[in-house]
């Protein structure tokens, strides 16, 4: 028999878990647990500069290896400061574990010092919250809020932890947990089976069908299985944001992504479509525009593994209620079975002929108007979707890209070509700046060997620019693409566009000297100005491996993103370029 | 349309802040709640009644199934069932006219004077919410009104259904 304080129990859970990396910052509440993290060396502590970061860093990593990421707060501010990053995990469905102090169990509700009631304020932005009230309970409890944070639809779980619950003197037995017993819950009598072979019957007869993958099939790991469907039907792929990468986006059956600002060829197929095949994508307002205008004649499968996500904004006429991997195997095995005549290559591709010629004239009316690239002799500023192609062909397209949120963050979605799933890192539901450095660090530790990119703008950067010591103290060596426009473009862009440039607080005055503000962290900065320096600039980043590189670029402060949608119009109805 | 949703859940410290914070959040409407624990102490039975078309009603089961406590949930207004509420009143009772008036409305609802003082009359009734509605109409003098919700059960041995 082993007996173990509270404390100890936690962090033996954790090396039980095999959880390598535990990202927070210690407090009063926290301080048995952090005692307990001292003595021992297999499960590492990261610092962060503020509890915000710690949660994005365990979400980066989340999103980068699909395990729930683990962040260790204190009582009070310290569990409210990782609010955000909570939210921001529990709107793309990120698996995390977040373990909280909280002031000791009978001064709790008596506003004790740093008390907060966490459970109570995470409430509508957790998959499930625990408070232990009983330190015997922890290792039943942790593992159910690893098994809760990581399966069916991932999300966010709390433990909130009472000081006394940890204390070193109390000693419990420990037993190391195999299984968990949650109460069996009547499962969904949706027939399964029935709604594959409709869904079939639907896709043979649909004269222009759009596969429609969202990022359920990111965390899902079903993006192998996408592809033989979407080759062996022969059909459009786009994906939402966070669907990128779960379908390569250099092939040709790819053709962008629909939404506010997605490619003009994905919005007007989705609109013109007559069957949108959706895998495990959500039809978020920012994807689906007006929804009275959503694809007038397109019917709808819906394939979720959350029941409340079908029939939420778009009505489903057949819903597939399971993980994006098993729906998608049980219908690729029916099609073996059932369909082999019908659904082969060549007879997909007589079927879909008009179809793809009418996408190919949508690609080829597009070219040309979006952007036009700067040229040595034009001596215009840099365009930031430039930069975003030569960060591609530098890495060649296989780096781990993280981004922050705004106009730096659509560019990198649209001109980084993302070939594998787990390699676009992006805040897409809650879309929070600040998001990009600490997800970029939580990838770079777990991913020591793999380039990662953040591609940032100053806005978003000073969010969380705190981190650079954290950076500098882990070694950790990211690459960080500056976009500076010297403004928040994004809001600059809808005033432009819809407040008639009056351009309320979007301006970012007092810049600090962003070489200099590296120099200080010991970090080394580059700062480009026009385009001639912009290549060899990039090859001095990536050249060093072991070294975090900043490259501040001055872009067009007035670019906007194109294409992007009319306000409450149809999802094609989109301003491709400023001249319209 | 009314619908009465039945609830089986943990009996967990929150569980009920989770039910009711995702009315809250998701902007639906609770119209009546009642809780209480069952016959197996580590499940309560929770009873509310909300309004909303066909839509907004499958969104509501859906949302509230997908809570971790939550261990089955059913729309009573599907099936054949019983639905009750009590309601407690306590009347104005003073002149012998008048008290006798209201021991009068008390028996024509099935309802049971359950306390009297020199001034009051305390009244019980149960039933659906329409007849608890008629008895307030019924009465003049009401001091106080304390309803406790609908609660219901469905005839038969239902098969839970989650859509």
């Amino acid at each position: 028999m082993e007996l173990l304080s509270g404390a100890d129990m936690i962090i033996r859970f954790l090396k039980d878990e095999n959880v390598k990396y535990v990202y927070g910052y210690p407090g009063g509440a926290a301080l048995h647990i952090y005692d307990a993290l001292f003595r021992q060396k297999v499960v590492k502590h990261i610092l962060v500069r503020h509890e915000q970061a710690a949660t994005h860093m365990a979400d980066g990593y989340a999103r980068a290896s699909v395990k729930p990421g683990v962040v260790l707060v204190t009582s009070g501010p310290g569990a409210t400061n990782a609010v955000t990053g909570i939210a921001t995990a529990y709107m793309d469905s990120i698996p995390m574990v977040i373990l909280c102090g909280q002031v000791v169990s009978k001064l709790i509700g008596e506003d004790a010092f740093q008390e907060t009631d966490i459970v109570g304020v995470t409430r509508p932005i957790v998959k499930h919250s625990f408070t232990i009230r009983d330190t015997a309970d922890i290792p039943t409890i942790l593992k159910k809020a690893f098994y809760i944070a990581s399966t069916g639809r991932l999300g966010p779980v709390l433990v909130d932890i009472p000081k006394d619950m940890t204390a070193p003197n109390e000693l419990y037995e420990y037993i190391k947990q195999n299984d968990i017993k949650l109460r069996e819950k009547k499962k969904n009598v949706c027939n399964n089976k029935e709604f594959i072979k409709k869904a079939l019957k639907l896709l043979l007869k649909a004269k222009k069908p759009v596969l429609f993958v969202g990022g359920g099939a990111i965390t899902g790991k079903a993006s192998q299985k996408i592809r033989e469907f979407a080759n062996i039907a022969y059909l459009p792929v786009v994906t939402s944001l966070m669907g990128i990468g779960a379908y390569p986006q250099s092939d040709f059956q790819y053709i962008g992504w629909p939404g506010m600002h997605g490619s003009y060829e994905a919005n007007n197929a989705m609109h013109n479509s007559d069957l949108i095949f959706c895998v495990g994508a959500r039809f978020d307002d920012r994807v689906t525009n007006n929804t009275e205008k959503f694809c007038p004649n397109a019917k709808v499968i819906h394939v979720d593994i959350d029941p409340c996500s079908i029939s939420k904004t778009i009505l489903a006429d057949i819903p597939i209620i399971g993980s994006a991997k098993k729906v998608v195997k049980e219908l690729l095995s029916k099609i073996n079975k059932s369909y082999k005549d019908e659904i082969n290559l060549e007879n997909r591709k007589k079927h879909l002929e008009i179809w793809w010629k009418c996408i190919n004239k949508w690609i080829k009316n597009r070219d040309g108007k979006l952007y036009k690239p700067v040229t040595a002799l034009s001596r215009d500023l840099i365009k930031p979707q430039q930069v975003i192609e030569a960060v591609y062909k530098k890495t060649k397209g296989e780096a781990i890209i993280a981004t922050d949120v705004g106009q730096h963050q659509m560019f990198a979605a649209q001109y980084y070509k993302f070939n594998k799933p787990n390699k676009l890192i992006t805040s897409g539901g809650l879309g929070t700046m600040g998001f990009g450095l600490p997800a970029a660090m939580g990838v770079k530790l777990s991913y020591p060997h793999e380039n990662v990119v953040l591609i940032t703008g100053e806005g978003s950067f000073q969010m969380m620019m705190q981190e650079l010591s954290t950076c500098k103290q882990f070694d950790i060596s990211l690459k960080i693409i500056h976009l500076n426009n010297g403004s928040l473009g994004m809001v600059r862009q809808w005033q432009d566009i819809n407040y008639k440039a009056r351009h309320a607080n979007s301006y970012v005055e007092s810049l600090p000297e962003f070489h200099r503000l590296f120099e200080a962290y010991g970090l080394n900065a580059i700062t480009v100005k026009v385009i001639e320096e912009l290549e060899s600039a990039l090859e001095t980043v990536f050249i060093n491996k072991n070294e975090l590189v900043f490259l501040n670029i001055y872009i067009d402060p007035l670019e906007h993103v194109y294409p992007m949608q009319k306000p409450l119009g149809a999802i094609n109805d989109m301003i491709i370029s400023k001249a319209e | 349309m009314r619908h009465i949703i039945s609830i089986l859940l943990e009996n967990e410290p929150g569980a009920l802040s989770k039910i009711v914070g995702v009315f809250s959040q998701r902007n639906f409407n609770i119209e009546t709640l009642n809780v209480a624990h069952t016959e197996d102490i580590t499940l309560s039975r929770l009873t509310l009644t909300t309004n909303g078309d066909a839509c907004v009603i499958e969104q509501i089961i859906k949302q509230l199934n997908k809570l971790v406590d939550v261990v089955k949930i059913l729309d009573l207004t599907e099936v054949s069932h019983i639905a009750r509420e009590l309601m407690l009143v306590k009347v104005k009772a003073e002149a012998d006219d008048r008290r006798a008036e209201i021991k009068r409305i008390t028996d024509i609802f099935r309802a049971n004077i359950v306390d009297v003082t020199t001034t009051d009359y305390i009244i019980q009734i149960t039933g659906d919410e329409d007849k608890l509605d008629a008895f307030i109409n019924a009465l003049k003098g009401i001091n106080e009104v304390v309803r406790t919700g609908v609660s219901g059960i469905p005839r038969v041995w239902v098969k839970v259904k989650l859509s």
